[in-house]
């Protein structure tokens, strides 16, 4: 590979990442927002509430992410009724199909993280939490949920790091993300090996950063497992 | 009952091949991930370094990205060892499949032999010791004591790997293998019905993934079979 060719791509990659890493905050931000509600229905323990979160998961996690990207992309323009409301510019637009489809699908697990954690925080607390008179969703706001949250995050972290690299598949629905972009490169400069290869170091640097940013994120989290403070003398 | 419009058979053949895509590729991934655990463990740094780096380097890029490099760069990659190495200078073309294939392969062997290294190392080493003490070979300690062992102690976690390579196999319609989602596709452009048609694969998708998910049940039971339980 010559250097010119490797130096052309640069720039056009980067800005293929900033798409990927949009989509990757969008769907983070919003499937965590989605997943919480989920969660907490998950673990009711009337049948009927939990049924629902259950379905949803099963459909998610059983079905390819191309399958649902392409039900939300080409699949709701069928219905007359979609395209004639409100909501049809924003479900033509792949980047939004994308950024919905990714956030449907990331809730569903992140939901099963939480939903995970929430079982695990210790009954006692939620005896002692009941016991000084806190109501029932007092003990979730102020005791079930900050607890869970800071035990979810490295699982949160993983499925944040797979998203990213799920979000591969926005290339298949035309849009530009790191993928698309070396896709489009490899296909003018007949360079497959060598383009997708640089693509691929950048979707290991972001992972790099990521894994870095949720570490520093759980170390904050979690002032009591600091390294005590050496003192020498 | 949804009306598939005479595309019912077309979807049984692609799921076909979707099956047999993944159970290829399961071979394949097998294989590869105990080459991986088995140079993850060896005693040459060298060959540690390229079994750590396969896994390290394979699970942190996008599916999607490994198999696009897998198709497009197949070609060029056999071409230019076969005039290198043979001085064949023609053109090779790789199929769809055994490109797919391949490439779901590599991707299940990176996270496999993570796995298998794991299941191996939590052995306890007198097995093998008293193994080799009997006067087994290498070969036969571990054929007859350590494989049987690693398989159900990594059954769980290779389940989860098959349930996800199952749905990976739809990638592998990007680059035209004639499986579920491609078929799919094509049908949809026939019909019009983009809808009707991809939640039909979606159920197909949940079918063969809970089906998949019963038999691992069965073969994670018929592996335990010989092991104690304190509570159960």
């Amino acid at each position: 590979m010559t250097w010119v060719a490797f130096l052309e791509m640069l720039p056009k990659l980067a800005s293929g990442a900033v798409l990927t890493l949009e989509l990757l905050f969008l769907s983070a931000c919003v499937g965590l927002f989605l997943a919480v509600p989920l969660a907490l229905a998950r673990v009711s323990k009337r049948w009927w509430l939990s049924l629902i979160p259950r379905t949803y998961i099963f459909f998610f996690r059983g079905t390819p992410l191309l399958v649902q990207l392409f039900l939300v992309y080409y699949g709701l323009g069928q219905f007359e009724a979609v395209r004639e409301s409100f909501v049809w510019p924003v479900l033509r637009d792949a980047f939004w199909c994308a950024a919905i489809t990714f956030s449907l699908h990331t809730a569903a697990y992140i939901s099963e993280i939480l939903r995970g954690a929430i079982q695990a925080v210790p009954v006692g607390e939620i005896e002692a939490a009941r016991a000084i008179g806190m109501r029932f969703h007092q003990v979730y706001i102020s005791v079930i949920l900050p607890r869970a949250f800071r035990m979810a995050l490295p699982a949160y972290g993983n499925e944040i790091i797979l998203m990213l690299k799920a979000s591969a598949l926005a290339s298949t629905i035309t849009l530009m993300d790191l993928t698309g972009t070396a896709k489009t490169i490899s296909s003018i400069n007949y360079m497959p090996v060598e383009t997708f290869v640089t693509a691929g170091a950048f979707y290991l640097a972001i992972t790099y950063v990521l894994t870095h940013v949720i570490r520093f994120l759980e170390r904050h989290l979690h002032p009591d497992r600091k390294e005590p403070v050496m003192i020498v003398g | 009952m949804i009306d598939l419009q005479g595309f019912g058979a077309l979807l049984f053949a692609g799921t076909q091949v979707t099956l047999q895509l993944a159970l290829a590729a399961l071979v394949v991934g097998l294989i590869l991930g105990l080459l991986g655990a088995t140079a993850k463990l060896s005693e040459h740094a060298p060959v540690r370094l390229l079994g750590n780096g396969y896994s390290t380097l394979v699970r942190g890029l996008p599916e999607f990205l490994v198999v696009l490099t897998f198709y497009f760069g197949a070609t060029d990659i056999l071409m230019a060892v076969a005039s290198t190495l043979f001085g064949y200078d023609g053109y090779i073309e790789v199929s769809a499949f055994a490109a797919g294939t391949t490439a779901l392969g590599f991707i299940f062997g990176a996270y496999a032999s993570e796995l298998f290294r794991g299941a191996i190392i939590s052995i306890p080493g007198g097995q093998a010791e008293a193994a080799r003490a009997l006067g087994m070979t290498k070969r036969q300690t571990f054929f007859r004591i350590t494989l049987p062992q690693v398989w159900r102690i990594a059954l769980p976690g290779l389940g989860n790997l098959f349930m996800i390579l199952m749905k990976d196999t739809a990638l592998i319609s990007v680059v035209g293998l004639e499986e579920l989602m491609r078929v799919t596709a094509f049908a949809v452009g026939r019909t019009k019905e983009p809808f009707t048609l991809y939640l039909t694969a979606a159920v197909i998708y949940l079918l063969l993934t809970s089906i998949a998910s019963l038999g691992l049940r069965y073969l994670e039971k018929r592996a335990a079979l010989g092991v104690r339980e304190a509570l159960s």
